[in-house]
C-alpha cells in the first residue's frame, strides 16, 4: 500500500494535479515524455482572455515544485508497464538518455557553435534546432538535452571532450510504487496532413494556429513578429479557418473548445502588430462561452476583422506564395473564391492517447478520450478526458487530484 | 540571526574573469567571524556532500551559495540550515556590459565594474542572511469541518466529497429543501461519456447521500449571519429561520449558485407581456409538472432584440440626464467610515454570459419535448451562435438527427402575438430566406445571475467588510482573476465553486465542486502546519507586529489584499496568520516599520542596500541605480534576459522583493542616503487584467509612489529619481532597454544631492 500518487504528463493539468497533492503532503511522481514540464501551454504566446503570458503561471508552478521535496519529476520518461491494483500499483518507467548533467549547466556557447540542425519540434517545424538544446528560456528542469542523432561529424568532435556531456548514457528503467494515478496526457494539434482539402500541410503560408502562437512568441522563430514564413513579409490579408478538423465526423467528432477563443486572441495579436492587416474569420459558430463573450465583442468591434459564417471547402497555393480559398457564405448562400497572404488553420485538439499505446487499464472512446478508470484508482485530468481551456483544465486536474488523494488517504 | 555562515562559490557558474578569491577575501574581511568559512568549489552541484559535512562539522547556521540564479537547482541544495543564493551568473556576469554600452567579451580578468558588482552582490547576500532568522511556527489547532454554503448541485457534490475525504461538513441551504435549481430541471445535460444523451439528475439520490450522513449537519431555511476568525479556526454564525446557530469551521466552500435574471430585461421579447412566452427555467418546471405540451415550441437563443431595446433605453436615459443638470453628490469626509451598502451588480450581460448553459439547456429541453410527444410536437431552436463547446458537441450532433427538432441560425427581429399563437420573425437564416415562424410557445433563455451579484453571501466579519472585494471586476461572479489558478480568492480559506463562479453546466459544476474541496482541505491543513497556501505554499514565515510602536494608522489593515488583518476599537491591527499569504504588503504600508517577517524585513533590505559601494565620483564612475524587483515576474524576466545575453547598465544593483506591495518607502530613503542616484521598482502589470500574484501589490505600490514623490520633493531630491516600471515575465528582451533608458535619464539628471553626505 502506498500513499504516493503518479501523475502521467507534465503539462498544465499534470502540474496542477501533482503540486496540489504534494502540498497536501503526498509524494508525487510526474512522468513527462518531453525533456521539460509545461506541455502545450509552454508553446503559447498568451492566454485568452487576459492576454497574459503562460510562463507567468508556469513560473509559480515551478517555484512550488522547487520548494516541495514531495515532488519527483521524471522527464524524457514514459510509463511502460503497470502491475498491481488500486492502492498498490507498481509502475515501470523508462527514461531516455538526456546526456547532460543532473544540474543546470549553461551550454549556450557550445550549443550555438554546433552545426547539425533538425526541425524544431517545439516551434512546429518553423525553424531548426541544434543537437544540444533547451526549447524555452523558462525551461524546467533548466537543463539542456543532447540529441545524438542531430550531431554532425564536426559536432561529434566538439562534444567528445566535454566532461559535462555523456554520450554513452543509456536509457534506463525505474520502478515506482504508487497508490493512485492521475492521467494528464493532454492533447496535440490535429495532424494537418490529414486535412487534404486544406492543403495537407503542403500549401505555403497556410499555417496552423499553434504555429501562429510560435510566430507571435518573443522566443519564437521570429522573436514575436507575425510574418509570412516564406518571405518574412507582413501579411496584409489573413484568413482564419475555424473547425479545421473539429466538428467533423471524418476527423474529430467533437468541438475542440478553445479554437474560437484562440482565433479571437490571435486577431488581437494581429490588430496590435499590423493595424492595417485585413482579417477574415470563416466559422460555423463563434463559441465564446460565458464571460469570454467580452472578447468576442471586442474583436467584432475591430474595424479590420470580418466574420463569415461558412465552411472553407479548400485551400490551394496562389500566386506569390499566397493562399487561395474557396468557401461558402452560409447566410447568403454564395460560393466565394478569395486570396490571402496568410491562412491560419484553427486546428483542433486531439487527445494524445488517440494515436499512442495506453498501458493503463482504462477504456478510450472512438476519439481517444479516456472514459473509465475510477474503479481502478485511475483518474483523468484535463484534455485526456475532453477538450478544455486552461482554467477548466486546472479545475479538472484539481478535481481528479481530490479523487486520487481520497484513494490513497490513510494508507 | 545567522552567525556562522558558510559561503560557497561555484566556479563553474561564475566565470567572466571575476576574481572569485578576492570576493571571498573581501567577504571575510568585512564580516569577520560571522563567516565561518568560504570555499571556492569547482562545481557546486558536486559539492553537496561536502557542504553537508561542513554544516555538521563546523556547526554552520546558514549556507550562502554564490553562482547561478536562486531559481536554479534548488532541489539539489536542501540542507538542514537555511540556504540563500547570490546570483552571480544570470544577473551579474551574463548581464554585464561595458559602461559605454559595448558588449563585454569575457576576459581573463574582469573589468573593475564587473568585479565591484559581483562583490556588492556577495556582501548584500551575507547581509541578507545575517538579518534572517528561521521563523518560529504559526501552527494552530484546526477544526476539520468544512462549511458548504449552498445546497444545490455544486454544494451537494462538495459536501459528499468532503466527507469522503474524512472531514465533517456543515451544509447551509437558504431554501426549505436541498437541490437548488436542479429541483426544477426535468433532466440534466449529459453528465458523462459518451456525452451524447441527456442524463437523469438522480437528485433524490444525491440528496439522500447527504441527509443520511451522520457527519453532515444540514441547516435548511438558513443563511450566513457571520463568518469570523481565520482558516482552521472560523466561527460561523448561521441564521436558521431566525435563530442563530454557531459552528466551529475549518474552511469554506461557497456554492450559492445563481438567481434568474430580472424578467424586465426580456420584456422586449414578449416576456411578461404574453403568457405564451416563458424562460427556459420556467419551461423546465412545466415539463416537470407534465403540463400539456404545445404543438410548436420556439426556443429563441438570440437575444439581440432585448439588448438593442436596452441600449436604446439607456441612450434615452443618458440624454435625459444630460438635459437635467445634476447636482454633484456630496462626498463623505476623509477617513469617515462609510456604512456598507451592497452594490447590485445584476445586468443584461449575465444573460450573454449564460450563452453556453442556455445553448445546452435548450437542446436538453427540446429533447424532452421530443421524447414526451414522440416527436409529434415540433421544437425550433433559433440561435446566433450555437454555443455548445467541447465534448457536448456530441449531444448537439445527436439532436440534429432528431425528427422533432429544427435548428437554424437566425437573427430574431420580432416576437409578437397573433391570434392564438406567437410569430417569431427570423432573418439571415440558413434556409436561404427570411421567414416568420409560428409557434404556440416561445422559450427564452434564462440569465444566470450569481448570488454574489445580489447578496452578501458569506458575511465576513472582517475589517475590510462582509463582501468579497472587487466583485465588479468579475461582473459579480465570485471568480478568480487567474487563468492558471481558478481557486484563488481574496479571502483565504473560502473557495467558490459552480455557477456562483461562472455559468456552468452540471457536469462542470461537479468537477468544480471537487476541486474546491481539495483546496478547502489543503488550506485547513496548511493552517494546522502554520504554512502559507498558494502562491507561497509551504512558507512558514508570517508577519510579526511590534505593537509598542504602532500608531494605529490602519494602513496595513486597509491595504492587505487578503483582508488578513482585523483591528480593535483603537485601530490596533489584529493579525490572522492563517489568512495571510506572506506577501509583505502590510510592512510595505507601515510608516512606523513595526511589521516584519523573521526572514524578510525592513532592516534586512535596508542593510543590503547599505552594502553597495557607491562611488563618490558620479562623472567618472557613473551613477548607481537600485532595482527592487518582484521575485515572481520581474526577477525571472531579468534572469532570462541574462541567459539570453541581453545585458543592462552595469550601474544597477538588483534586490528581489516578495511583491512590490512589500516595498517600504524607507528603502528608498535608505538608497538615497546611501548615495544611489535612482531607484526602479520593477513589478507586475496592474489594472483590471492585473498579473500581480498578490492581487494588489503592484497597484498599491503605484499608489504609494505619490507619497514617495512628495517625500523626495521635501528632501530636495527630484521625484523622477524613483520610477515604477511594469514588466511581464515574457518581456525579457525589453526589460534591459527599460532599465537602460532609466539609467540614461538619471545620468542626464546628474548625481543625487545626498551623494557623499
Amino acid at each position: 500500500m502506498s500513499n504516493a500518487i503518479l501523475v502521467v504528463g507534465g503539462g498544465f493539468s499534470g502540474l496542477t494535479a501533482a503540486i496540489e497533492a504534494a502540498e497536501l503532503g503526498h509524494d508525487v511522481y510526474i512522468v513527462e515524455k518531453s525533456p521539460w514540464l509545461g506541455g502545450r501551454v509552454a508553446q503559447l504566446n498568451k492566454y485568452f482572455p487576459k492576454l497574459c503570458p503562460p510562463s507567468c503561471g508556469l513560473e509559480i508552478q515551478f517555484q512550488r515544485i522547487r520548494k516541495n521535496p514531495h515532488i519527483h519529476c521524471l522527464t524524457m520518461a514514459q510509463v511502460i508497464g503497470l502491475s498491481g491494483s488500486k492502492g498498490k500499483y507498481s509502475v515501470r518507467v523508462r527514461l531516455e538518455p538526456r546526456r547532460t548533467p543532473a544540474h543546470n549547466v549553461d551550454f549556450t556557447f557550445l550549443a550555438s557553435a554546433l552545426e547539425g540542425e533538425t526541425p524544431s519540434e517545439f516551434d512546429l517545424g518553423l525553424t531548426g534546432r541544434k543537437a544540444l538544446y533547451k526549447a524555452m528560456p523558462f525551461a524546467y528542469p533548466p537543463r539542456y538535452v543532447l540529441d545524438e542523432a542531430t550531431l554532425s561529424k564536426s559536432d561529434l568532435a566538439r562534444v567528445a571532450g566535454q566532461a559535462n556531456l555523456d554520450l554513452k548514457e543509456e536509457a534506463h528503467e525505474v520502478e515506482l510504487e504508487v497508490g493512485s494515478i492521475v492521467i494528464a496526457t493532454g492533447w496535440k494539434p490535429y495532424d494537418v496532413t490529414k486535412l487534404a482539402n486544406l492543403g495537407a500541410g503542403n500549401v505555403k503560408n497556410c499555417i496552423s494556429n499553434m504555429q501562429l502562437e510560435r510566430l507571435a512568441s518573443p522566443f519564437g522563430p521570429t522573436q514575436g513578429n507575425i510574418v509570412r514564413p516564406t518571405d518574412g513579409r507582413v501579411p496584409h490579408t489573413v484568413a482564419f479557418v475555424q473547425c479545421a478538423g473539429s466538428r467533423d465526423q471524418n476527423h474529430l467528432n467533437y468541438c475542440s473548445y478553445v479554437c474560437c477563443m484562440a482565433t479571437l486572441k490571435q486577431c488581437l495579436y494581429l490588430a496590435e502588430q499590423h493595424k492595417d492587416t485585413k482579417i477574415t474569420v470563416f466559422y460555423i459558430d463563434l463559441r465564446a462561452p460565458g464571460r469570454y463573450v467580452k472578447v468576442l465583442e471586442k474583436v467584432q468591434a475591430l474595424p479590420n476583422v470580418h466574420f463569415i459564417k461558412g465552411k472553407v471547402a479548400n485551400a490551394t497555393q496562389g500566386v506569390g506564395n499566397t493562399v487561395d480559398i474557396q468557401a461558402e457564405d452560409a447566410i447568403r448562400g454564395e460560393k466565394l473564391t478569395l486570396n490571402y497572404d496568410l491562412v491560419v488553420l484553427a486546428t483542433g485538439m486531439q487527445p494524445t492517447l488517440a494515436t499512442e499505446d495506453c498501458v493503463f487499464p482504462v477504456k478510450l472512446d472512438a476519439d481517444g478520450f479516456i472514459t473509465t478508470g475510477e474503479e481502478s484508482g485511475i483518474f483523468v485530468a484535463g484534455c485526456a478526458q475532453m477538450p478544455l481551456d486552461v482554467t477548466r483544465s486546472a479545475q479538472s486536474a484539481t478535481a481528479a487530484d481530490l479523487k486520487a488523494v481520497q484513494t490513497v488517504k490513510g494508507r | 540571526m545567522a552567525e556562522k555562515i558558510g559561503v560557497y562559490f561555484d566556479l563553474a557558474n561564475i566565470g567572466g574573469g571575476v576574481n572569485v578569491q578576492s570576493l571571498a577575501d573581501e567577504a571575510t574581511k568585512k564580516w569577520g567571524n560571522l563567516i565561518a568559512l568560504t570555499k571556492l568549489v569547482p562545481e557546486l552541484a558536486k559539492a553537496t556532500d561536502e557542504i553537508r559535512a561542513d554544516i555538521e562539522a563546523q556547526g554552520l547556521d546558514g549556507v550562502l551559495l554564490c553562482g547561478a540564479s536562486p531559481r536554479i537547482d534548488n532541489e539539489l541544495y536542501r540542507f538542514a540550515v537555511p540556504v540563500d543564493y547570490v546570483n552571480l551568473r544570470e544577473q551579474c556576469v551574463l548581464a554585464y556590459k561595458n559602461p559605454d554600452g559595448s558588449p563585454y567579451i569575457p576576459a581573463a580578468t574582469a573589468p573593475a565594474n564587473l568585479q565591484q558588482m559581483a562583490q556588492d552582490y556577495v556582501q548584500m547576500g551575507v547581509a541578507k542572511m545575517q538579518k534572517s532568522t528561521p521563523p518560529d511556527s504559526a501552527a494552530i489547532e484546526v477544526t476539520r469541518r468544512i462549511l458548504v454554503i449552498g445546497g444545490g448541485w455544486t454544494g451537494l457534490t462538495a459536501a459528499a466529497e468532503a466527507v469522503d475525504m474524512g472531514y465533517e461538513v456543515v451544509l447551509v441551504e437558504k431554501a426549505d429543501k436541498l437541490g437548488g435549481a436542479v429541483i426544477n430541471m426535468p433532466t440534466a445535460s449529459p453528465l458523462g461519456p459518451s456525452w451524447e444523451y441527456k442524463s437523469p439528475t438522480n437528485l433524490a439520490d444525491k440528496v439522500a447521500k447527504i441527509t443520511g450522513n451522520m457527519r453532515i449537519t444540514v441547516y435548511l431555511n438558513a443563511v450566513m449571519a457571520k463568518l469570523s476568525g481565520q482558516p482552521g479556526q472560523y466561527t460561523a454564525e448561521i441564521n436558521v429561520a431566525g435563530e442563530v446557530k454557531t459552528e466551529a469551521i475549518g474552511s469554506v466552500i461557497l456554492a450559492t449558485g445563481w438567481k434568474p435574471l430580472d424578467p424586465k430585461y426580456l420584456e422586449p421579447m414578449g416576456l411578461g407581456k404574453s403568457s405564451k412566452v416563458v424562460t427556459a427555467a420556467e419551461f423546465g418546471k412545466m415539463l416537470l409538472a407534465d403540463a400539456p405540451l404545445p404543438k410548436r415550441v420556439a426556443f429563441v437563443l438570440d437575444t439581440t432584440m432585448a439588448e438593442e431595446a436596452l441600449k436604446a433605453k439607456a441612450a434615452e436615459a443618458e440624454a435625459e440626464a444630460a438635459a437635467a443638470e445634476q447636482a454633484p453628490q456630496a462626498e463623505g469626509a476623509e477617513g469617515e467610515e462609510k456604512a456598507f451598502v451592497k452594490a447590485d451588480l445584476e445586468s443584461f450581460a449575465h444573460l450573454k454570459y449564460s450563452n453556453a448553459v442556455n445553448s445546452v439547456g435548450m437542446l436538453r429541453l427540446a429533447n424532452t419535448v421530443c421524447e414526451k410527444t414522440a416527436d409529434k410536437s415540433q421544437a425550433y431552436i433559433l440561435y446566433k451562435n450555437m454555443t455548445v463547446p467541447g465534448i457536448l458537441e456530441r449531444f448537439y450532433k445527436k439532436m440534429q438527427d432528431r425528427l422533432g427538432v429544427m435548428m437554424t441560425k437566425a437573427d430574431v427581429t420580432d416576437i409578437r402575438e397573433d391570434d392564438d399563437h406567437m410569430v417569431v420573425e427570423c432573418k439571415n437564416t440558413l434556409l436561404g430566406q427570411d421567414f416568420n415562424l409560428e409557434a404556440d410557445l416561445v422559450v427564452l433563455p434564462t440569465g444566470l445571475v450569481p448570488t454574489t451579484a445580489k447578496d452578501v453571501t458569506v458575511q465576513f466579519d472582517y475589517r475590510q467588510g462582509p463582501e468579497f472585494p472587487d466583485l465588479e471586476l468579475f461582473d459579480g461572479f465570485a471568480d478568480s482573476n487567474y487563468i492558471c489558478f481558478p481557486y484563488e480568492t481574496r479571502r483565504t480559506g473560502v473557495y467558490a465553486a459552480g455557477c456562483v463562479r461562472q455559468p456552468l453546466t452540471l457536469d462542470a459544476c461537479e468537477v468544480d465542486a471537487k476541486g474546491a474541496v481539495l483546496k478547502a482541505v489543503q488550506c485547513l491543513e496548511a493552517a494546522n502546519l502554520g504554512v502559507a497556501v498558494h502562491p507561497r505554499a509551504l512558507d512558514n514565515s508570517y508577519p510579526v507586529f511590534n505593537f509598542v510602536r504602532c500608531t494605529q494608522c490602519k494602513r496595513c489593515t486597509e491595504e492587505c489584499p487578503f483582508g488578513a488583518l482585523d483591528d480593535d476599537e483603537k485601530g490596533t491591527p489584529k493579525p490572522n496568520p492563517a489568512r495571510c499569504r506572506r506577501c509583505g504588503t502590510c510592512f510595505g504600508a507601515c510608516p512606523e516599520r513595526v511589521i516584519s517577517f523573521a526572514n524578510y524585513n525592513i532592516d534586512q533590505i535596508g542593510s543590503m542596500i547599505r552594502q553597495v559601494v557607491v562611488p563618490a565620483d558620479f562623472k567618472k564612475e557613473g551613477p548607481r541605480v537600485l532595482i527592487l524587483a518582484c521575485e515572481n515576474d520581474a526577477y525571472p524576466a531579468l534572469d532570462m534576459a541574462g541567459m539570453r545575453r541581453k545585458a543592462w547598465s552595469p550601474y544597477c544593483r538588483i534586490i528581489p522583493v516578495r511583491c512590490l506591495g512589500s516595498v517600504n518607502a524607507i528603502w528608498i530613503s535608505d538608497a538615497m542616503s546611501k548615495g544611489f542616484d535612482g531607484v526602479v521598482l520593477l513589478g507586475c502589470k496592474y489594472g483590471d487584467d492585473y498579473q500581480c500574484h498578490f492581487i494588489k501589490g503592484s497597484e498599491i505600490c503605484n499608489r504609494r509612489m505619490q507619497n514617495i514623490a512628495e517625500t523626495l520633493d521635501r528632501l530636495g531630491v527630484q521625484p523622477e529619481r524613483v520610477a515604477q516600471l511594469e514588466v511581464a515575465i515574457d518581456e525579457y528582451d525589453k526589460v534591459p532597454t527599460m532599465i537602460d533608458n532609466f539609467v540614461a535619464r538619471i545620468t542626464a539628471l546628474g548625481p543625487n544631492p545626498f551623494k557623499g553626505m
